[in-house]
Formats: C-alpha cells, structure tokens, sequence
C-alpha cells in the first residue's frame, strides 16, 4: 500500500465540471435585481493637469443615475504602504492613457457609453515621459511631485567583495539586455459587481458586497475601507470563479473601487466589466526592463562574481513596483552559488500605463540576461553549458549571499533530466546550421516570507467544520484562480481525515465566512494555504482520534484513517477495497438502532467516518478544527534595507533545454520541443502541476517569440487579442515535463511551489538554442523576425536595414521611428487585382494574377 | 432601439423574447436567457471564448445578431452535457487538465465537439488546427489534446460497448 492515498494522485479539479458545462459563475455572469451598468472614462493624454470635468450634459442622458468623479472618493491607495500614490478617479492630473477620470452608472451599456462622450474635461497638457532613463533625467514635470527624477524607488545591494570577484575573475563578459513589457491577458476581463444595502437601525446605506474576479479579496477588503472609509468589518469582499489572473489581479484594480464608489453614489447595485482594451490599460503587466549585466568566471566556468545594474519602466504609479525591482535583485545571485553580488536597481515612473506583478514576478527578465551571458561566457571558453550549471550548484541546506535559507535543492536532479531527456552531450552543436539546443534554469519562491503590511498576523488559515451528515466543509480564504487552489485543499483534508474526495467541500475566499489569507500571489497557496490546512486537518482529526480510540479501545496513536474507515493498526483491513467504505449510515439512526445493533456484536474493530464522527460530537459537544501557518523566523532574510522581498519558506527550481529552427530567410524561429524539469518539492496533484509548469513554459515562449506591447507616444498600438498574439495552438511546442521532488522540510508533505518558476528559464533556454542554431546572440526579447533578420545581417556584415528607409521624411520624427513596415521602402505591395483598393485609372493586365509580395 | 419579438431555438428548447434589432447573440444569450456559459474574453472577435453551434457549425455569438439566428438550432456549452451526465470531452477536460481558470473551455468545448462529430479519430495535428481559433491564457494546449485523445478512445469504447 503506497504512503498515500490522495496525495501525488492525479485529481480532478474540484470545480472541473462547473467549467465545462459553463455552469460556473464569473463576476461577469452575475447580476443583481436593479443593477446599472458602470462605465469609465479614461484619459486620451499621457500626462495631464485636469482643470475642470463639467458633468452637466452627460446628467441630461436618458438612463443615467450617477455619475462619480475623483471628489467622490479623494483617498489615496496603494497596494503597499509605501505607494499610496493613486486614487480610484483622478483628483488632480491624469499620468497614462487610459488614467480613470469619472465613471458613469446608468441603466443600459449603451445610455452610459453616450453619457461618457457628453463629459467635458478641459485639460492643461503636460510634458509627458516614456523612457524610463529619459525620464530619470527629470528635473521638472514629475510625474508625482514627491518623486525626484521620477524615481519611485532605488535600491543598491553589495554582498560579499564584488571588485575582488571579478579581479580574481580569468574572463569577465558584460553586456546590455533588454527584455520589453508583457501583459498578463488573462482571458477574463476584470469586472466587479458592488451593491450596498440599508441598516434596519439607521435606515441608512450600511453593509457593502463586492463579488469581484481578483487574486486577494482581503486587501480588497482593506482597500475599499481606506477609500470608502467604512469599516472593514462592514464590507465583505466574494472571490467568484476567477478566469485567470497571473498577477494581473493581484492588486486592487482601478475599477474594483471605482464600482463601490458608483454604487454608493447611485444607490443601486453597479456592475463594471472592463472590454479587453481597458484590460490593457490596467494592465501591471511585466515592466521593460534594461538589465545591464556583468560576470566574472574562472577559466573552469566557476562564477567569482555578479554585477547588475538594472531599470524597470513602471508606468505612472506606484503598484507593485518596490517589490519587483527587489525581487530582481534578490533573486539574480541566489539560483547558484555565487559569492560576490553587486545589485543596483531602479524602479522609474513614466506616463504608461502601471506594471505591476505577473507571473515570475521580478525574476523572469533579471534571469534572462544571467543565463543569456552565462550562455556567452560558456560559448566564449569553449566550456558545456550544462557542465557550467553544475559546477556553480549552492550546497544545501544554506543560506545565500543576501540571506535566503534553502533547505531543498533540486536544481542538480533538474539539469539531469533535462540534458538526459534531449541528449544534450551529443546533440547539442550537432544539428546543423539553422537548427539548434539551448538550456537554461530558473527558480522561484513559495510564497514571500514577509507580508506586504508588516504584522504578526499569520499569512494563511483554514478552519473546518464536520457535522453529523459526515460532510467536511473547510473554510479558506485562499483564492482559487484557476491553479488548482481548492483542490489542494480538498486533497490536504481528505488525506488526513482519510475520507473521500467527495465528502469535502470548500468554501473559499468569502470575507464574510472564510478566515483571511493573503491571497494568490507569489506562489504561495500551496506551501502556506496548504500548510493551514494541513494543521486544520490535523486539529480535527485529533478529536476524532480521541473519541474513536475509545470506542475501539485502543490508543490514538493505533488508529489508521483510510478510506472513509478507522481502524486499529493491523492487517486486516489494509487491503479492503474501497467500495466497502461507502455504506451509508444516517447519524440520527445511529443513535438508536444501528447503535444497539453495534452494542450487540460486541467489541468492534473498526468505524465508518461517520460513526466516528457522530462519536465525536457526542464526545466533544462540536467538531471543528483550526490551523494557520506564518512563515518561520530563520526563512525570513537579513536585516538590509530591502531584506524583506525575496525570502521565503522554500524555493522552486527549474531546467529547461529548447530545441528550435531559425529561418535565415525570414528570421522566424520555430521552437520544435522544450524539455522542462521542475522541483515542486511534492507533485500534491501531479496532473496541476504539469498543467502549472507547461502553462508557465509556454507564457515564457509567448515572451520569447512574440509577446510585446508596443507604445507610440505613450499610446499602446496593440491593445487587442488580434495584435498582442499570445501562441496559438499551431504555434505552441510539445513541452515534456519531469517533476522532480525534493521534499522539503517546511511544505505541507514536502510541496513547494509549481506555478511561476518555469517561466523565466524558457525566454533564455531559446535565446542560447538560437544562439546553437545560427550563432546570433539576441540580447534584446522577443526575438521577433525582424530583431532575429537584424542579427543575421549584422553577422554576415550586411547592411543594416533601415527600417525608415522611403518614410516621408516630412512625417514627424517619432513617426519614422517606429518605421512601420518595410513595405514602406518602395510603393507599397503590388494588391491583388481585385482588391478594391485599386483605383479604376490602373489597368487591370491578369485578372488571375496571384497575390504577391514587394520583391525589392 | 426599439425591442422587437423573436424566437431563439437554443439546446432544443424555444424561447421567446423580446430584443433590440442589433442585439449581439452572446449578449441575449447572457443577459437576457441566464445562459452565462458563453464567455466574452476580448472586442474584436479574436478569442473564441462566445462559440457556440448554429445548425451544427462552430460561431462566435459576439459577431452574430440573435434576430439572424432565428429558426436555426443553437447549441451552448449548457447543451452538451448528455444523457443526464458529463459528455466525455466535458470529463476527459477536467479529468487531463484541459481546464485551469475555465474561462475559455465553454468555447473549447464547443470547436471540439464539432471536431469529433466530424472526425472520429483527428490526429494531433489536425486537433492543433482546429483549437487554433480559440485561445486559452493557461494550459499551453498540451493537456488539452490529451483530453480531446482520451475523448475519441471514450467515445470509441462506448460505441464498442453499445453494439
């Protein structure tokens, strides 16, 4: 009989159903009796002083009820403490297109969209900043007034003695990389629905609900208190099925407070659901960050030292901001053993919309760089990539330069499998021009050791309640996005209750009802939620264990929880099959009869869940139990300034080798296969976690090849599906993963994290394939067919295509910039005769001409 | 705009209501019917999440008036569910994973149901092809064609057993 019986088993998601009929419920799918759609004006400039907003005209549109500007709710907010820098409608200026200036509740979507036009603004435009280290030469026209040089925040970290690492450094290779701003684009637009409803006692708007798609229903909560000032206790925040945040949702939105403050104003219940452009303005996505990147190594490939100096472009406010530049730093000099690390980061506003956290936050485009340059260095003195990783290995369980304990370390098993699997030692090199391999790892926290407002509290709890039906309902606040949050969950409790899948049900991220937890960020569900649970589940199961031991006469200590029985330790019923586990047996017959029947046949051996529940209750007066978990003392990092982000319980580790094509001729790169390995500590749900590591491989693949927003004067040029072009299922790899499991001593049965760290080794482990394939070093992703075309032609010393080349030189500068195609070098591409746009004046010679390109 | 009467046969049911002429089908279906299984993921007809069957073809209701389906058979995500119980691809997606946040399986669920009434044994190749007009944020696909293989063996395995 294996150690468990639900853990490491394929499951299916709890709510899998719910998903497939279409049954289940998203924010959007919700509504209220009297609701009013809310729509939201935003900002057309960058950067603006608002003079006036004259609401007059929009008032007079049949249908509107409200109407809600910056005045209506003047508290700042922040998602940290120390960024309290926004407000739910501007109050004084407007810092991005799309900025939030007033939102208007009406009847109908349609009456609402008129009533927008209908609002005047008058602006005083303002220079405005959209290179970060442009604008970090600001010495007037700051973006906010408190922040000199536009810098949010600026951070300078020395360990160890970086000058004599890199003076005692054989080769020493430094260079630039850029990796451009990505979005989450989760396929769920935000939307929140807000309705107040009346005291009986003041016969005045008393309570708040708010159902809402965001990963952390508790700092909404807190959020919404601060903004509205009400009390928290007045406001209960509901989790509804969430259709995909990757941190897109992991921060109080814009509209989240905007719909509360709508409905305030409006006395009705307001549901607000952004299109997929305003997605795109809220964005918090992944920041264009500037890496410049310098390592000193031995001629045996072992690192003496790591310098980064690294520039993050923010957008217009705070958010999360201080926290990802510290991850980058933290996270750079951690994954190997390196002694000397010299880390200066700043986090720069500009007038764009807000980064913020996605996926791998911090660490996904600090670790392309350092992989990329150990790829150079490796390339540089003839030494195997692989060998290099393996050489540079921490030796757990230790603590890192800047203070991390790491007590699992499965990194090595990682590069094994990986460089097994795609036969790295005789195929890397050996494919032929335009084909090549390329590896690269990365590694990830479970959960952030320290909370983003400093207290005591713990960061997770889970409580439980059984009753006599049997059934066993646990309570969590952790926010199930689509990862697989309430099915861990449910596996944690039935394993040690012994009971079925089935009988648990989870009630999950309910303010109102669930006790509070941080929220779905960081990866930190599984180790900490999980962990809660875990002691939940165990305080339970004691009190069971207490009355169960007596009616078996026997110590708890001898009882086994299987299969929905409770037995004295022995073999007998070890190998029953679990069918007879599922008689049923009401608790209230048991009283009577049933309990007389047992009486009769004397001494029993063994007890269905249920009596040994019923016995329990009876026992104890009420079965519940309780369990939270706060990250311990020693896992949570030294004492710098900027100690606090990086910490956690346990980190993840990940290797990956990409196989890809490049076309010569086109500069497209296939990728053909990508073997992923990642140590998730335990697989709890092998299945989710395959799901999480191939679904983390393959966002990293969108970044490496395609994923790009692209701005013009601070106006996103691709704030759609059909332009931001996530892969398709035509264009997505096979991707084979290995679970390796380290068991770490702090995750609940040994699991660590499994959702973000794949990410940021697939965009290095395809920039070093192509590197393999045609010896081009991409240093600046995505590596589209332009760049990829640039660098061929850079190799062969041909002529740098001049992307303006036949751009009107009389278009204005920024315009011959961005270039647009190259079309533009001649007359444009012959159009199919047919094409309307051609004019009748042009002689139609073959009708059946096929349709070709510009063959300059 | 004026409302006007129109009659929607939706999973084998008639239902008769009154919409606006430019009323999209996506927006009836949700706001008017309750049937909120059909998701809207973007504006611009690109994502796949509102497919739904119009006489057995995969569409996108959000690029279709609800007054121009009249007389036709529209299937939703809420239709395909058979015989009291899961259809096989709806338990094969979440037995493989196929669905994460969920959001894009209805429209999933559709463009693969059309797929196996029409082919009864698609390769992977020609399953990547016809999932390439949905989009899915999560999965990276993988598992889901998994799911659509343990689907056919399913439907295979029953057909063998009905006989």
């Amino acid at each position: 009989m294996s150690e468990f019986s639900i853990i490491g088993k394929p499951v299916a998601l709890v709510d899998a159903a719910q998903k497939t009929t279409g049954g289940g419920k998203y924010a959007d799918d919700l509504s209220l009796p009297g609701m009013l759609v809310g729509k939201i004006l935003h900002s057309p400039y960058p950067h603006a002083r608002i003079r006036k907003i004259s609401l007059r005209r929009a008032f007079a549109v049949e249908g509107v009820v409200a109407i809600v500007t910056g005045q209506d709710a003047p508290t700042s907010y922040g998602i940290l403490p120390i960024g309290h820098d926004e407000h739910a409608l501007v109050v004084d200026k407007v810092r991005y297109v799309g900025d939030n200036l007033a939102c208007v509740a009406a009847v109908s979507e349609s009456a609402a969209e008129k009533a927008l036009e209908l609002i005047d603004v008058e602006y005083e435009l303002l220079p405005a900043w959209f290179d970060p280290e442009e604008s970090m030469k600001a010495e007037s026209d700051l973006i906010h007034e408190n922040k000199p040089h536009n810098i949010e925040k600026e951070y300078h970290h020395v360990f160890g003695d970086p000058d004599a690492g890199f003076a005692d450094a054989d080769y020493v290779a430094e260079a630039r990389y850029i990796a451009n701003e990505v979005t989450h684009a989760a396929m769920e637009p935000h939307s929140t629905l807000a309705s107040f409803e009346f005291d009986p006692q003041t016969g005045k708007q008393g309570r708040l609900t708010v159902w809402s798609s965001t990963q952390v229903p508790y700092y909404l909560q807190h959020k919404l208190s601060l903004v509205l000032d009400m009390p928290m206790s007045q406001i209960r925040v509901i989790k509804p099925l969430v259709g995909g945040g990757f941190g897109g949702k992991s921060e109080v939105i814009p509209l989240e407070i905007i719909a509360a403050v709508a409905a305030r104003a409006a006395k009705a219940p307001v549901k607000i659901t952004y299109t997929r452009e305003e997605v795109f303005w809220a964005h918090r996505g992944r920041p264009r960050t500037i890496v410049d990147l310098k390592t000193g190594v031995k001629n045996d490939g072992r690192i003496t030292a790591v310098r980064a100096r690294v520039v993050q472009d923010g957008g217009g406010y705070c958010s999360y901001g201080p926290v990802t530049i510290l991850y980058s730093g933290a996270l750079l000099g951690a994954l190997y053993d390196i002694p000397n690390v010299q880390y200066d980061g700043y986090r720069v506003l500009t007038n764009k919309p807000v980064c913020g956290a996605m996926r791998g936050h911090g660490t996904v485009n600090v670790r392309f760089a350092f992989e990329s340059q150990l790829d150079e260095i490796c390339a540089r003195l003839k030494l195997d990539a692989a060998d290099v990783r393996r050489k540079n290995l921490l030796k757990p369980p230790c603590i890192t330069v800047n203070g991390l304990r790491v007590l699992s370390y499965g990194l090595p098993e990682c590069v094994e499998k990986v460089a097994g699997a795609s036969r790295w030692a005789v195929r890397r090199g050996r494919l032929g021009r335009g084909r090549g391999l390329g590896i690269a790892c990365s590694h990830y926290v479970s959960g952030a050791a320290n909370s983003i407002i400093k207290s005591d509290m713990p960061h997770s709890t889970v409580n439980i309640k059984i009753d006599r039906d049997g059934g066993v309902v646990v309570y969590t606040g952790a926010a199930e996005i689509g990862q697989g949050s309430d099915t861990m969950t449910a596996q944690i409790v039935a394993e040690v209750l012994g009971c079925s899948m089935a009988r648990v049900k989870v009630i999950a991220a309910d303010t109102d009802l669930t006790p509070i937890d941080l929220g779905s960020y960081s990866s930190r569900v599984t180790l900490m939620s999980g962990n809660a649970a875990l002691r939940a589940a165990q305080d339970v199961r004691k009190k069971i264990e207490q009355a169960a031991a007596k009616k078996l006469n026997c110590a708890a200590e001898e009882l086994v929880f299987r299969r929905d029985l409770i037995w004295k330790r022995g073999a007998e019923f070890e190998d029953l099959p679990a069918t007879a586990a599922q008689g049923r047996i009401d608790g209230q017959i048991l009283r009577g009869s049933v309990l007389q029947e047992r009486k009769d046949q004397g001494a029993r051996d063994h007890l269905s869940f249920e009596e040994a529940v019923v016995a329990a209750i009876d026992f104890s007066g009420a079965l519940t139990g309780t369990g939270s978990y706060a990250p311990p003392a020693d896992a949570r990092g030294g004492k710098f300034k900027g100690a606090g982000v990086g910490p956690s319980p346990a980190y993840s580790y990940s290797a990956q080798v990409a196989e890809v094509s490049v076309d010569e001729e086109t500069g497209q790169v296939t990728v053909h296969k990508i073997w992923a390995a990642h140590d998730c500590g335990r697989a709890l749900n092998p299945v989710a976690v395959e799901g999480q590591v191939i679904g983390s491989v393959w966002m990293g693949l969108g970044q490496a090849l395609q994923e790009e927003m692209i701005w013009k004067d601070g106006l996103l040029m691709n704030p759609g599906l059909l332009e931001y072009r996530s892969p398709s299922s035509v264009e997505s790899p096979e991707i084979e993963t290995f679970i390796v499991e380290s068991i770490d001593p702090e995750g609940p049965f040994g699991a660590k994290e499994a959702g973000e760290g794949s990410l940021a080794a697939t965009i290095p482990a395809i920039a070093n394939a192509i590197y393999d394939a045609v010896g081009i070093r991409l240093r600046e992703a995505p590596f589209t067919p332009e760049r990829v075309l640039a660098a061929l032609r850079a190799q062969k010393s041909q002529k740098k295509i001049n992307m303006t080349e036949g751009v009107d030189p009389e278009q204005p500068e920024t315009f011959r910039e961005h270039g647009g195609s190259l079309w533009f070098r001649g007359k444009g591409p012959s159009r199919h005769p047919l094409d309307p746009a051609v004019r009748d004046d042009r002689v139609v010679e073959d009708q059946g001409a096929p349709i070709t390109g510009e063959q300059d | 705009m004026k409302k006007e009467l129109i009659e929607l046969r939706i999973n084998g049911r008639t239902h008769e209501l009154a919409s606006e002429p430019n009323a999209l089908l996506l927006d009836v279906l949700r706001q008017d019917l309750v049937l909120t299984g059909s998701k809207r993921g973007c504006d611009d007809s690109s994502c796949g999440a509102c497919t739904v069957m119009i006489d057995g073809v995969p569409m996108l209701s959000c690029a279709l008036l609800a007054a121009s389906c009249q007389g036709q058979e529209i299937t939703t995500v809420e239709g395909v569910a058979e015989h009291g119980g899961l259809a096989a691809i709806q338990q094969a997606y979440g037995r493989w994973g196929g669905a994460q946040c969920g959001y894009c399986t209805p429209g999933f669920i559709m463009t693969v149901k059309h797929l196996l009434e029409n082919n009864s044994d698609p390769s992977e190749n020609e399953i990547r092809q016809a999932l390439s007009g949905n989009l899915c944020r999560c999965t990276g696909y993988e598992q889901m064609y998994q799911a659509v293989k343990d689907a056919v063996e399913a439907e295979r395995k029953g057909l063998a057993a009905a006989k």
